[in-house]
């Protein structure tokens, strides 16, 4: 099981959860878990989310591999300039 | 109204063009006359990236008629080299990394020709002054205004 | 000025580091670099487009045949001719550039003509009749968040927006952690402060210009000015019903782009218009055209709450961020509100951003969008708090960086991370112990910036006579080509001026992420190792073959193959002059190539110290002295890498003094023009003195970070603390132009006196 931070103002879709428990060992089984076990953050995460995996900041890599005790936390899909 | 006959020396070239009373000279550089060193950025002398010099005077073209170009010497960026060789204040801006995306170079160039013509011994501050005219956006004028002091020093022996 | 190197145990560059020629610099200083404007084709028509008057209207109609009548005429289109291509529209992109069936900005596009010459296309365009029916318009960020207020663009609300909001408000974001009541209990000094600032413009002074090819058959080539031609081909292809591999973009050398030109405004209308008269189409933007429906920044209104002790530390930090981005949505608040307090190791902070719809063109990032805006205001107030307690302002941020192991305001932990010593160096420099004299105020700030990685693809060739090319894909607009030259000649031994690097137009290369997120000598430069290592591998291959013996036993150095150690063989190494001159007979014409996704960029941090003289009897502002620190990671062109810091700082100080889109009650834009909305010039401002520090980023082979977006996040508030504390004012709106600083300086004295 992945500890996954959520941001503020998705708490909507996780019960207030600040924290949320899937099992991933990738990007991608990280994001299609979330969505199975919290519907709510379909549209989010459909629209595009980045993921910070131990620090590191990803934007589209589904087999960035996650750890069990990774620190996962997700993100707003990054924008630059 | 038909377009105009005009004879003009272009760096040292005697050219014969047609334009609209209404075409500026630099439209004229750069759609008749193919020389497209001279760029426009605003099209309202308020940003001297098409400066060139008319008879030894360093004017915005985007300012100037082309007709106005009649009988009269432009000199323009394409005119600055020597054959190969480089001018000195070309040369420096490369050595000082004074340029980035390039597009206010040519005409900060032209300008920075003039003012040495005229002042081969500038201050910083007498630089700054005369290329206020001349906007660049990427590089904050540091490097620049290196290059040009140290091709001022450089020309003057 | 060598950078500061913080590691000890740094390998030994040959080339990294040194400071050659720009492969592009003779072309540049010559008048030859041909930029967007500067191509011509045979049988070429000039277009223009016709733009609304009006801020916020219905088109009624449109009627176009006086124009099409007119000769040298070729070709009249609205975006009605678009129906006929795909029904999708990446991201609104063609919207923006050519009104559906409401104008939503002053300048939005309504028509387009193609003709003989510009004089002609300009004439047709007063020919075209278009019927208005003119509807409330709507330019500022609160106003358009009330209830009350105008509704730019219906159907964009996201689904977790917070009821009871104008349907102008698209989305809502929330960041943060820890306790925040608890956290402002344990302050004993709470400043809260509002803020405001207008919408800038990158202000690159290349204007958006186009060449576009296409025929019937589906094809088309397309020459643009871009900081991504890939990008414009996915976007172009999908508008246009295309298959990508048909269109062919070919990027031109670029006069800036700063992100503005990320976006895309002009090249489907390019395109189309092209397709119609079946001819070739040069479309360049006036520079009217540039201020009004190109991608200014957004404007905000901030609201920001921080706490400290008596001592200097900061207990809680709230923030709460409203911008707008034009009539439509966009990603720029969340990234506003993920960067806030990023410099800051917090127990208890929480940012809140809206988007808000307007009528304004769509927004386009501006180096670090968000950033600028957000970080003005939270160093303001950490600077307000320092003067009101009397605490130095550079050991109030050291007291409470961010640092390894700290959990950032965003969400992950930090690690390794150049912020401590930036402010160290700063606190160091002997600009933070110089005296300042009357009417001066010293101010600093400290900035952040994200960095990218993403698609990128680089081939590398070696030639018949171990001379080395480099086919890349992101257009250049800060000096890349020397870094990815001196990577590829680092990488394989050889001398610089044996490499030479292009950008190559997108037939020839996979897709490559835009030039942007302060990417390219990271990315790019790691591809370019990854190639070169690969080409490597196979001289060395080649190198084995000729001697027989295991590949294995090869190993490359300083230019050459020689045996791995003493039983491999005795053997004289073979350069690759040797092993490129016998390529052919080896098996073929040697390369290597590397195309990834790429990740691990790290985050980049900056520190800005400004004097500034404030004039009292005008308001106006000098500055005086400015120094930039920044980590660059490691720094490949040290050039290159000053010239980003100078040029993002010198941006960010045209924001803070003078620079702002002016709109008139009428809801259209006062100023767009060089006089009017004016940029800094080489009169304003003294020389830049550049810091570099080098803390490695272990995500690339030589410790690369980002630069090109930081250095304009801190100059705001740097600025605006030197001002205040010269004035002895607070100020919270930007820009501080001469009559706001003035009117405020009046009004105080009036107050006391």
């Amino acid at each position: 099981m992945v500890k996954v931070r959520i941001w503020g103002s998705l708490r909507s879709a996780t019960n207030n959860k600040e924290f949320v428990y899937v099992e991933a060992e990738n990007f991608k089984q990280l994001l299609d878990n979330l969505s199975k076990k919290y519907p709510n953050l379909k549209p989010q995460i459909s629209r595009g989310v980045s993921v910070s995996i131990d620090g590191l900041i990803y934007k589209n890599s589904w087999f960035a591999p996650i750890k069990p005790n990774s620190e996962v936390v997700l993100m707003p899909y990054m924008v630059g300039g | 109204m038909s377009q105009l006959h005009i004879k003009s020396n272009v760096n040292g070239d005697d050219v014969e063009f047609l334009c609209e009373p209404e075409e500026t000279l630099l439209e004229v550089l750069r759609d008749r006359l193919n020389l497209t060193g001279s760029k426009e950025g605003c099209g309202t002398g308020d940003c001297g990236a098409c400066s060139v010099t008319m008879n030894g005077k360093l004017v915005c073209s985007c300012l100037v008629l082309g007709v106005e170009a009649d009988n009269s010497k432009i000199n323009t960026i394409e005119g600055m080299a020597d054959g190969d060789k480089l001018h000195p204040l070309q040369q420096k801006f490369l050595d000082h990394a004074a340029l980035q995306c390039g597009i206010c170079t040519p005409g900060i160039l032209v300008a920075a020709k003039a003012l040495l013509e005229k002042n081969p011994s500038p201050s910083e501050t007498e630089v700054r002054y005369w290329l206020a005219g001349n906007l660049c956006r990427c590089t904050g004028y540091d490097k620049i205004i290196r290059a040009v002091m140290d091709a001022a020093e450089e020309m003057r022996g | 000025m060598s950078p500061l190197n913080n590691n000890s145990q740094a390998r030994q560059f040959k080339v990294i580091g040194t400071r050659p020629p720009r492969p592009d610099g003779i072309e540049k200083v010559t008048g030859k670099a041909q930029y967007g404007a500067d191509l011509n084709v045979a049988n070429m028509l000039f277009a223009k487009i016709l733009r609304s008057p009006h801020a916020h209207a219905k088109v009624l109609s449109i009627d176009t045949s006086a124009a099409e009548r007119l000769d040298g005429v070729k070709a009249v289109i609205t975006s009605k001719d678009f129906d006929r291509f795909s029904s999708g529209q990446p991201n609104n992109i063609l919207e923006n550039s050519i009104a559906h069936q409401k104008v939503l900005y002053d300048g939005h596009g309504v028509a387009a003509v193609a003709a003989t010459s510009d004089l002609i296309a300009k004439s047709a365009l007063k020919l075209i009749k278009v019927k208005y029916e003119t509807l409330p318009h709507v330019t500022d960020v609160d106003k358009a968040m009330e209830k009350s207020a105008p509704i730019v663009n219906k159907g964009y609300v996201l689904e977790n927006v917070p009821k009871g909001h104008s349907e102008n408000v698209t989305s809502y974001f929330e960041f943060g952690h820890g306790d925040l009541e608890a956290g402002f209990s344990k302050a004993e000094k709470i400043v809260t402060r509002s803020f405001k600032t207008e919408a800038t413009h990158q202000g690159y002074i290349e204007p958006n210009a186009c060449l576009a090819s296409m025929t019937p058959d589906g094809k088309a080539d397309l020459w643009c000015c871009t900081q991504g031609h890939y990008n414009v081909r996915a976007v172009c292809a999908e508008i246009m019903g295309m298959e990508t591999s048909q269109l062919k973009v070919t990027a031109s050398e670029i006069g800036g782009g700063f992100g503005g030109k990320t976006l895309i405004y002009i090249e489907p209308i390019a395109l189309a218009l092209s397709l119609k008269s079946g001819q070739p189409v040069k479309l360049v933007m006036t520079r009217d055209e540039v201020f009004k429906a190109t991608g200014p920044t957004v404007s905000s209104s901030m609201d920001v709450k921080i706490g400290m002790t008596k001592d200097g530390k900061i207990t809680a930090g709230e923030a709460k961020l409203r911008y707008q981005g034009g009539a439509f949505p966009n990603g720029t608040v969340e990234m506003g509100a993920q960067s806030a307090f990023a410099s800051y190791d917090l127990k208890a902070v929480k940012t809140q951003g809206w988007n808000i719809l307007t009528n304004r063109p769509m927004q386009a990032a501006y180096r670090a969008p968000g950033a600028p805006q957000a970080i003005y205001a939270v160093e303001s107030v950490v600077d307000e708090l320092c003067e009101v307690l009397n605490l130095d302002p550079l050991e109030t941020r050291l007291k409470n960086a961010a640092k390894k192991g700290t959990l950032s305001s965003y969400g992950p932990t930090f690690d390794d991370i150049g912020l401590i010593a930036t402010l160290e160096a700063a606190k160091n420099h002997p600009h933070y112990s110089a005296p300042i004299s009357k009417n001066q105020g010293r101010g600093l700030s400290c900035g952040f910036w994200f960095n990218f990685g993403g698609d990128t693809c680089v081939t590398l060739n070696v030639n018949f006579d171990g001379t080395i090319g480099v086919t890349e894909g992101n257009p250049d607009i800060g000096g890349s080509r020397a870094s990815i030259s001196q990577m590829a000649a680092e990488e394989i031994g050889i001398a610089y001026e044996k490499v030479r690097t292009i950008i190559a137009d997108t037939n020839s290369l996979g897709h490559n992420e835009i030039t942007d997120g302060s990417r390219v000598t990271f990315a790019v430069g790691l591809a370019t190792i990854k190639a070169a290592r690969a080409a490597i591998k196979e001289m060395c291959k080649r190198a084995a073959m000729i001697w027989n013996i295991d590949e294995e036993a090869v190993r490359w150095e300083n230019g050459s193959a020689i045996p791995a150690g003493p039983n491999a063989g005795k053997f004289d190494p073979l350069t690759i002059e040797e092993i490129a001159g016998m390529s052919s007979q080896t098996g073929g014409p040697i390369a290597g190539h590397h195309e990834v996704n790429a990740e691990g960029a790290g985050v980049s941090f900056g520190v800005h110290l400004v004097d500034v003289e404030v004039d009292k009897e005008t308001g106006s502002s000098k500055i005086i002295r400015y120094t930039v620190f920044q980590d660059a990671g490691k720094a490949i062109h040290p050039s290159y890498v000053e010239g980003q810091m100078q040029g993002g700082a010198v941006q960010g100080i045209g924001w803070a003094l003078n620079e702002e889109y002016i709109y008139g009650d009428d809801g259209k834009l006062q100023n767009p023009g060089f006089l009017d909305y004016r940029i800094p010039v080489a009169s304003d401002l003294p020389m830049i003195d550049p810091v570099i520090l080098e803390i490695p980023n272990p995500g690339h082979p030589y410790g690369v970070r980002g630069v090109g977006e930081t250095s304009i996040v801190p100059p705001l508030a740097a600025i605006s603390n030197a001002i205040s504390r010269a004035t002895s004012i607070r100020f919270s709106d930007l820009p501080m132009s001469p009559p706001k600083v003035l009117k405020a300086i009046k009004d105080k004295q009036r107050g006391n006196g």
